[in-house]
């Protein structure tokens, strides 16, 4: 779905250059769910911008076989002005997309997740999770082909966030999308993804691949399983903390 | 929504901000009704000379002598007028330009020193110019009104456009929108609070404009009353145009006011 062949990123500002990511090779598969885990400020957020193609490698290339990708935020980035119908519409619109059909497909996205009663709210009147909810639905109402997840869940509180971190996985995996997630937090890697690619401090490149494959796809009962805490150190190790 | 099963406590607390406000309110109008007494007493015992300061009974004799000769809602709506149109032609021109300067990083760039100038300059320096310009009819002053208005528009709404939430501007640019789409879609509905800022300082600033612009230049309006009674002393004149001139701009800036609650219900 997407490949990192050898990506380099160099940031140029007037008081020099720095290199943000170096030699950089992993790829995502079609229906995986793959996390980035690295040290703050490594350039995490500069691996999704290549992945959308919002910025270009200043050497190497990044493959994919489509470009129909969604963007999910830290913040939600909810517009307070629009009712949740209105948040939800706005890709469509922006990608002129908004036929009859493919609103009717949004609203039904939105309603099978829980937020039929919430259609006439305005984003003031939810919660932290409930936002982060309808946040995930406007990233599915342009059927995207591509997930990229920038730490969705790090602004919300801890309970809230164990809540959405599963309530987004699961919904991501039921609507079989493909996702590449960047975080800082081991124990969300290992309980939502398919693949963990652990990367170095700043220049970012790859320092390992690890492939989790105990317990089920819920990350509930994967948090549950022995080998959840044997992959945790392994990682932390492995990001030298 | 509305809940009637309030716990006594909260009866209370309602009662408690219900007085508060009738409090308030009636202090607003005491101190209202005591400086225009104390001001009448002084006035009547010859305190105060009344020649030089008015009263307001002989405001209120002006007022009424105005409106038998016809002249008082001409001089008004002249003013209004003027600032009305002036208020406009600035809010337009100001918010058309703060978008030109938006739409261009070198733009914004190249015009900063230009504005910043302009907006120090006092303007009434260009009175001589404009009346040899654009003449001494009602086009001066409400060239003088624009004048003085239109570059605090601009760059309070550029302030409010550059201010806009750059996540939410990430989100724009991960969804691929245009320039224009991005404009349309969430620079100006996320602004709409700056513009309501902006339409309160530039209804004070077209107040100045147009009085100064009769100062300069007219032949009616209440600031050409108050200019005319000074010059001939009749200072009963200058107080009533000044007190009218309060509760226009009172009235104006409560408009503008009204309309904001109305529109920032959802920010």
């Amino acid at each position: 779905m997407v490949e990192f062949k050898e990506v380099s990123y160099i940031y140029h500002t007037k008081n020099g250059e720095t290199k943000a990511v170096e030699n950089m090779s992993f790829s995502v598969k079609k229906g995986q769910f793959v996390s980035v885990i690295g040290p703050s400020g490594c350039g995490k957020t500069t691996i999704l911008s290549l992945a959308a193609g919002l910025l270009t490698p200043s050497y190497g290339k990044v493959e994919k076989q489509s470009n129909e990708y969604g963007y999910m935020l830290q913040r939600d980035a909810l517009f307070p002005w629009r009712t949740v119908r209105g948040n939800i519409f706005l890709p469509l619109e922006i990608k002129k997309r908004n036929s009859p059909k493919n609103r009717e497909n949004a609203l039904m996205l939105a309603e099978k997740y829980g937020l039929k009663d919430f259609l006439d709210k305005t984003p003031n009147e939810l919660s932290g999770g409930m936002r982060q909810r309808v946040a995930l639905i406007r990233t599915l109402a342009a059927q995207p082909d591509l997930l990229l997840l920038d730490e969705p869940f790090s602004a919300l509180d801890y309970q809230t966030r164990l809540e959405v971190c599963d309530d987004v996985q699961t919904i991501i995996k039921s609507e079989k999308k493909t996702a590449l997630l960047v975080t800082h937090d081991i124990s969300e890697a290992i309980a939502l993804s398919d693949k963990v690619v652990v990367l170095s401090a700043r220049p970012a490149t790859v320092i390992g691949e690890h492939n989790i494959d105990f317990g089920d796809n819920n990350p509930k009962h994967r948090r549950e399983c022995p080998e959840f805490a044997t992959c945790f150190e392994a990682l932390r190790r492995q990001l030298g903390i | 929504m509305k809940n009637l099963n309030y716990s006594p406590q909260h009866l209370i607390y309602l009662k408690k901000i219900k007085r508060n406000k009738i409090f308030v309110n009636f202090m607003r109008s005491f101190i209202l009704v005591l400086i225009l007494g104390v001001w009448e007493l002084c006035a009547a015992f010859k305190i105060i000379d009344p020649f030089i300061t008015s009263s307001p009974s002989r405001v209120v004799k002006t007022i009424i002598d105005l409106y038998l000769n016809g002249s008082l809602f001409y001089h008004i709506g002249v003013t209004l007028f003027e600032t009305l149109l002036g208020f406009i032609i600035a809010i337009v021109a100001g918010y058309s330009v703060a978008i030109l300067l938006w739409m261009s990083n070198s733009a914004r760039k190249i015009f900063e020193p230009y504005i910043v100038v302009l907006n120090s300059l006092p303007k009434i320096a260009l009175g001589p110019l404009i009346i040899i310009w654009i003449g001494t009819g009602y086009t001066a002053i409400i060239f003088m009104t624009i004048l003085v208005a239109v570059i605090v528009c601009i760059m309070n709404t550029l302030t409010g456009f550059c201010s806009v939430d750059s996540t939410m501007l990430t989100l724009m640019r991960s969804m691929g929108a245009s320039k224009i789409l991005t404009l349309k879609k969430l620079i100006i509905p996320a602004s709409i609070p700056a513009l309501m800022n902006t339409l309160k300082v530039a209804v004070g600033l077209a107040w100045i404009g147009s009085i100064m612009g009769e100062y300069i230049v007219s032949r009616a309006g209440l600031g050409y009353l108050i200019v005319y009674g000074g010059q001939v002393f009749k200072l009963d004149l200058v107080m009533t145009a000044t007190i009218i001139l309060c509760a226009l701009a009172g009235a104006m800036y409560g408009v503008v006011a009204l309309l904001e609650k109305r529109l920032l219900k959802l920010y």
